[in-house]
Order: C-alpha cells, then sequence, then structure tokens
C-alpha cells in the first residue's frame, strides 16, 4: 500500500487521531457546526494520500488542523513523533488559489520560505535548482500577475517545496484549471512527489484525480464530517486514465458515494 | 491543369489588394502631415500672439518694467520655434509635443488673457491685479528673499513631513497589527486626529521654545493622521491567506509584519502619504504666516501688508511650482515601490 518511491523519502508519516471540530454558527450563538466528528487516518511516510467528499465535509478544515493553522477541540495530531501545535516550515500548504504575494517575483515568492527562516544565504542553490524543476527559470523576474494560472500554481508548489516540507498539504490546488493544464499539472505534481519522496495529502473534488495520482483515497461525508471509507489504488504508474480498472474503480467511487445519502449524491453528482 | 490554375488565379487577388493599400499610403499622410502642422505651429503661434499683445499693450507703459517680460515672450517664442525646428528628427520630442502642445499654447494664451485684462483694459483694480509683467518684475527684484523663503519652507516641510510619517508608520503599524495597541490607540486616534492640525496653532505657540520648532510640530501632526488612519486599515486589511501561506513557510512574528502585512497595506499607505502631504502644504503655509517668520507663508503675507501684489503672485507661482515639483517626487516613489502593482490596477 505504501508505494515509496524509489530514489528518497524525505517525508514523514502523519497521523490524525479522533480529531473533533466545531464551528459556532454566526447568527445562531447557541448553534455549532460540527465540522470533524472523531477522524482518525494515518498516512505512512512517502505516500500520496487523497481525500475526496462533497463541499462542506470539513475537508479543508481537516487541512488547517494538520497545517497547524487551527487546534482540534479534540483529538491529536502528529507528524512522525511530533505532536502538532503551530504552524511550521515542515508541513507546507498549498491553496486553490496560488496566494502568491504580488509584491514579490516569482523568484521572491520562491525564496520567500528561506527568507521567513533566515536561510536565503545557505541556501540560495536550492532555489535555482526548484526553478528549474519546475521550469520556471524564464520567469524569475516576472511578477505574479503576469503568469497564468498553472505557472502561477506551479510557483505556489516550489514556493512551498524550498523548505523541504516532509509533509505538504494540497487543498484543491489544481481545482481553478482548465481541464488539460490540470491533466498536465498532475503529472508534474506527481513528478515532484517521486523526486521528493514527500508525504503528500491532496484534497479534491475531481475523482479521477484521485484515482490518477493517489496510493489511497480516503472519502469524507458531511455534517458532521467522518470518514466513509478508505480506498487504496494498487495500478502501477502512469497510470491509463481509460483503463478498465481506473474506470471500475471510478465507478466504485461513485457508486459509493450514491449510497451515502441523498444530499451525498446530489454534490457528488455535481462534481464529476 | 492545377499549376496553371493555381498561376492564373494568384496575380488577380495580389492586383487586388495593391490597388487600395496604394490609395491608402497616398490619403493617410494628409490627416497626419495637418496634425503635424498643427503640432509645430500651436505654440509658436500662440507666443506670437502674446509677444504682439505685450508690444501693443506696454507701449504706454515704462520700459523698465515691461523689457523682462518681453525678453520672456521672446525667450517662449524662440524656445517653441526651436522645439517644432528639431522635432522632425527627435521622434520622443514629437510624440510628447503632439500630446502637450494644446496646454502649451493654451497657457501662453493665457498669459496673453491676463495681460489684456490688467494692461490693457484696466478691468480689474490695479494694486490688487497686476500683469504678468509687473510679477515677473517683481519675481526678478525680490529674487533673493523669495530664494530663501521657498528654503526655509522646503527645509520646514521636509522636515515636518518626515518626522510625521515616521511616527505616523510606527503607530499605524502597531495599531494595525497588535489587539492590545489597538484596543488603546484607536479611541485616541479618533478622538485627537480629526482636530485639523492648524486648529493647535495657540497651543503650540505657548508650548514650543520657538517658531520653527513649533511649525515643524504641527506639519507632523497634520501628516500624522491620515498616513496612520490608512496604515491601520492597510495593515488590518492583510489577506488572511497570505499570512496563512507565510505561517506555513515557517514565518515568525517579524517576517509576517516586515515581509507580508507592510507589503499588502503599501498601496494604502501610500494613499495616506499623498493626503498628507496636500494637509502638510495648508500646514505648513498657515504655521508660517502665524508664527515663523520666514518662509513662502510668511512672506506671502508680508507683501500683502506693504500691498506690493506682484509679489504675492510671484510667491504664488513659485509655490506652485514647488508643491507640484514635491507632489511629482512622491509619484515617482510610488511608481518605483508599487511597480509590482503595474497591470493588477489601472493607475
Amino acid at each position: 500500500m505504501v508505494a515509496a518511491p524509489d530514489t528518497l523519502t524525505e517525508g514523514s508519516s502523519l497521523r490524525v487521531a479522533e480529531v473533533s471540530k466545531h464551528f459556532p454558527t454566526p447568527d445562531n450563538s447557541t448553534g455549532s457546526t460540527h465540522a470533524l466528528d472523531g477522524v482518525s487516518l494515518s498516512i505512512a511516510a512517502g505516500e500520496l494520500v487523497s481525500l475526496v467528499g462533497p463541499s462542506g465535509c470539513g475537508k479543508s478544515t481537516l487541512l488547517r488542523l494538520i497545517a497547524g493553522l487551527d487546534s482540534p477541540d479534540s483529538g491529536e495530531l502528529w507528524v512522525g513523533t511530533e505532536p502538532i501545535t503551530a504552524p511550521s516550515a515542515e508541513r507546507g500548504l498549498v491553496f486553490q488559489d496560488p496566494n502568491l504575494f504580488p509584491w514579490l517575483t516569482v523568484r521572491g515568492n520562491i525564496e520567500a520560505g528561506l527568507v521567513a527562516r533566515g536561510l536565503l544565504h545557505e541556501k540560495r542553490d536550492d532555489v535555482d535548482e526548484l526553478m528549474r524543476l519546475v521550469g520556471l527559470q524564464t520567469f524569475a523576474k516576472a511578477y505574479p500577475h503576469h503568469l497564468s494560472g498553472g505557472m502561477a500554481q506551479r510557483v505556489a508548489l516550489a514556493r512551498a517545496l524550498i523548505n523541504h516540507p516532509k509533509v505538504l498539504l494540497l487543498d484543491e490546488p489544481l481545482g481553478a484549471l482548465d481541464a488539460f493544464t490540470r491533466m498536465r499539472m498532475q503529472d508534474e505534481v506527481l513528478r515532484l512527489w517521486k523526486a521528493r519522496g514527500t508525504t503528500m495529502f491532496l484534497v479534491t473534488h475531481d475523482i479521477d484525480e484521485a484515482i490518477y495520482m493517489s496510493d489511497r483515497i480516503v472519502i469524507m461525508t458531511q455534517r458532521p464530517g467522518r470518514i466513509e471509507r478508505t480506498i487504496a489504488v494498487n495500478l502501477p504508474r502512469p497510470r491509463q486514465r481509460n483503463s478498465s480498472e481506473f474506470l471500475s474503480l471510478r465507478s466504485e467511487i461513485l457508486e459509493l458515494l450514491h449510497f451515502a445519502g441523498n444530499t451525498v449524491r446530489e454534490s457528488a453528482l455535481g462534481c464529476v | 491543369m492545377n499549376t496553371s490554375s493555381v498561376q492564373i488565379k494568384q496575380p488577380a487577388p495580389m492586383s487586388m489588394t495593391a490597388e487600395p493599400s496604394g490609395r491608402a499610403v497616398t490619403a493617410l499622410p494628409r490627416p497626419g502631415s495637418g496634425l503635424r502642422a498643427r503640432t509645430l505651429l500651436a505654440v509658436p503661434a500662440g507666443a506670437l500672439i502674446a509677444l504682439a499683445v505685450h508690444l501693443v499693450v506696454s507701449k504706454s507703459e515704462p520700459p523698465v518694467d515691461t523689457r523682462n517680460y518681453s525678453i520672456f515672450l521672446g525667450i517662449v517664442l524662440g524656445a517653441s520655434v526651436m522645439m517644432a525646428a528639431v522635432q522632425p528628427l527627435w521622434p520622443g520630442l514629437r510624440r510628447w509635443m503632439a500630446h502637450m502642445c494644446p496646454i502649451f499654447a493654451a497657457a501662453v494664451l493665457l498669459l496673453g488673457c491676463w495681460e489684456v485684462i490688467t494692461s490693457g483694459f484696466r478691468l480689474l483694480p490695479l494694486p490688487y491685479f497686476p500683469s504678468p509683467a509687473g510679477v515677473l518684475q517683481s519675481l526678478i527684484n525680490d529674487r533673493a528673499l523669495l530664494f530663501d523663503s521657498t528654503w526655509h519652507s522646503l527645509l520646514l516641510l521636509l522636515s515636518g513631513y518626515a518626522l510625521g510619517v515616521i511616527i505616523a508608520l510606527i503607530t499605524g503599524i502597531c495599531i494595525g497589527w497588535f489587539p492590545y495597541a489597538r484596543y488603546w490607540g484607536m479611541p485616541l486616534l479618533k478622538v485627537v486626529g480629526p482636530i485639523p492640525a492648524t486648529a493647535w496653532v495657540p497651543l503650540a505657540m505657548v508650548l514650543s521654545p520657538s517658531g520653527t520648532f513649533s511649525a515643524v510640530g504641527l506639519v507632523a501632526l497634520a501628516v500624522w493622521f491620515p498616513v496612520s488612519m490608512l496604515t491601520i486599515s492597510g495593515i488590518a486589511n492583510t489577506r488572511a491567506s497570505y499570512l496563512d501561506v507565510a505561517r506555513t513557510l515557517g514565518a515568525g512574528q517579524r517576517y509576517l509584519i516586515f515581509h507580508v502585512a507592510i507589503p499588502a497595506a503599501m498601496p494604502s499607505i501610500f494613499i495616506g502619504l499623498f493626503m498628507g502631504l496636500g494637509t502638510s502644504f495648508l500646514t505648513l503655509i498657515v504655521a508660517e504666516t502665524v508664527g515663523v517668520k520666514s518662509g513662502l507663508g510668511w512672506y506671502v503675507s508680508w507683501a500683502q501688508g506693504w500691498a506690493e501684489y506682484g509679489k504675492v503672485y510671484a510667491a504664488l507661482v513659485i509655490m506652485a511650482a514647488f508643491f507640484s515639483t514635491i507632489m511629482t517626487a512622491l509619484f515617482k516613489l510610488r511608481d518605483r515601490v508599487l511597480a509590482w502593482q503595474k497591470g493588477v490596477i489601472k493607475w
């Protein structure tokens, strides 16, 4: 199940144990939204796991908890043997909106993590290497608003990878791209994953993307956010998007989402 | 068969397209050359009219008072003729003049109108509304004192502005970033800030050891409110996702403030800087008029006291040049600092 890359593994394992999170509803002080309800999850070092589920099922909340940007009401989160208490350079985060700093050039954005940790002078070569890896050398001096969506997302990936994170959290990173760019970028992310051996946790709406990329697929239901099932994808890479195994896995997941209830069925159909 | 048909077909479209394009080539330069003639001749013609008006109007006046203005208009005429002569060889100047010549011509003609109204038909009461020749004469006669006044105003303005901006940035960043500073600072800012700086003049005169000192303080106060207000709003409106991203990149408090919040607030801060510059001009002139015994504000009220309105206008001309130069310098600074915004927003 753990498809560790042959080259190197700089990733770390990730463990989420019985994590719950409520949010107060804005209009009503007594009620609250049960965003996550006893979610447990374990990801091995160097594994690529996808999280699929309808909108509002707490996927992004779970990712923010792992990033350390929010803290859970109950339960624990661990990276390797370290408990997660605050954001750290060990856990990179890439959003659907690239969120590049518009006042910095492409190079400046990629360097940001090094500047923040005061390591720019020692690790300047890393920046060049990473820019080559994502194919952005010629755009070093461009400002973010000159970039296309795909390129901006590549910069965001490079910016997150500059710190050599043990875990890379991807919150629908390719959701805003057109279908062709998205498929190219899926290969790009897989290439980076293989080159670095980073543990990746990918939130996505796109079932095909989840099957194409991940070792395992975690399926969540909404309100309260719970893990419905975990499906292993035992297909050799590079995967054929139209192979019979691929398609049967796809219909299996769709069916699973159908049986999970009415609301889930509608939103699942909406995003396929 | 095939090749011959192709051969026959090819020349036909070529001749069809050649004819209209040939016509277009001969037709196009006409409006173009008309535009160029207007560009070339507008300013020299305007200068010539102004000079003619001046020569006719000033016949009755002593030559000592009007000779300098004749020379000035002569220089304007000469310069405009020279620019017209150089334009065919210098595309950059041509483009610039094509854009600017209506404004230059209008400015020169306006001088002519001013002269007709004042010296020509004497439509306005004299000591209060001198002719352009009189203003130029005052400017030349009193140049030493005017230069000295401008210098003092510049020193006062820059020191007051710099002091105000530094304090405003510190208060703005603290209040915008730290909730505790916001709790205590915001009410103070909201209550004290809106009082116009000039209203503090009586207190400033009592409190400060010298007029210059109080004037610097007043200008700083005038700058402080708008700059700190807009710094606060810029810092507080930093996109939360930028801060989240920076945190996951290993950023500490210092990086978040200096590398995320402040750059994100820069566009807002610059709006504050422009507003502050406007209020600082106003406060500078008031402070010089009532307190300090130097500077352009003082010069205007002093000249008014002697009913020398030529000097008043001369000082106003200098103020216009002085303030707009400083404003332009701030625009240039913004263009440099906010170069990353180019293409994001309409300037």
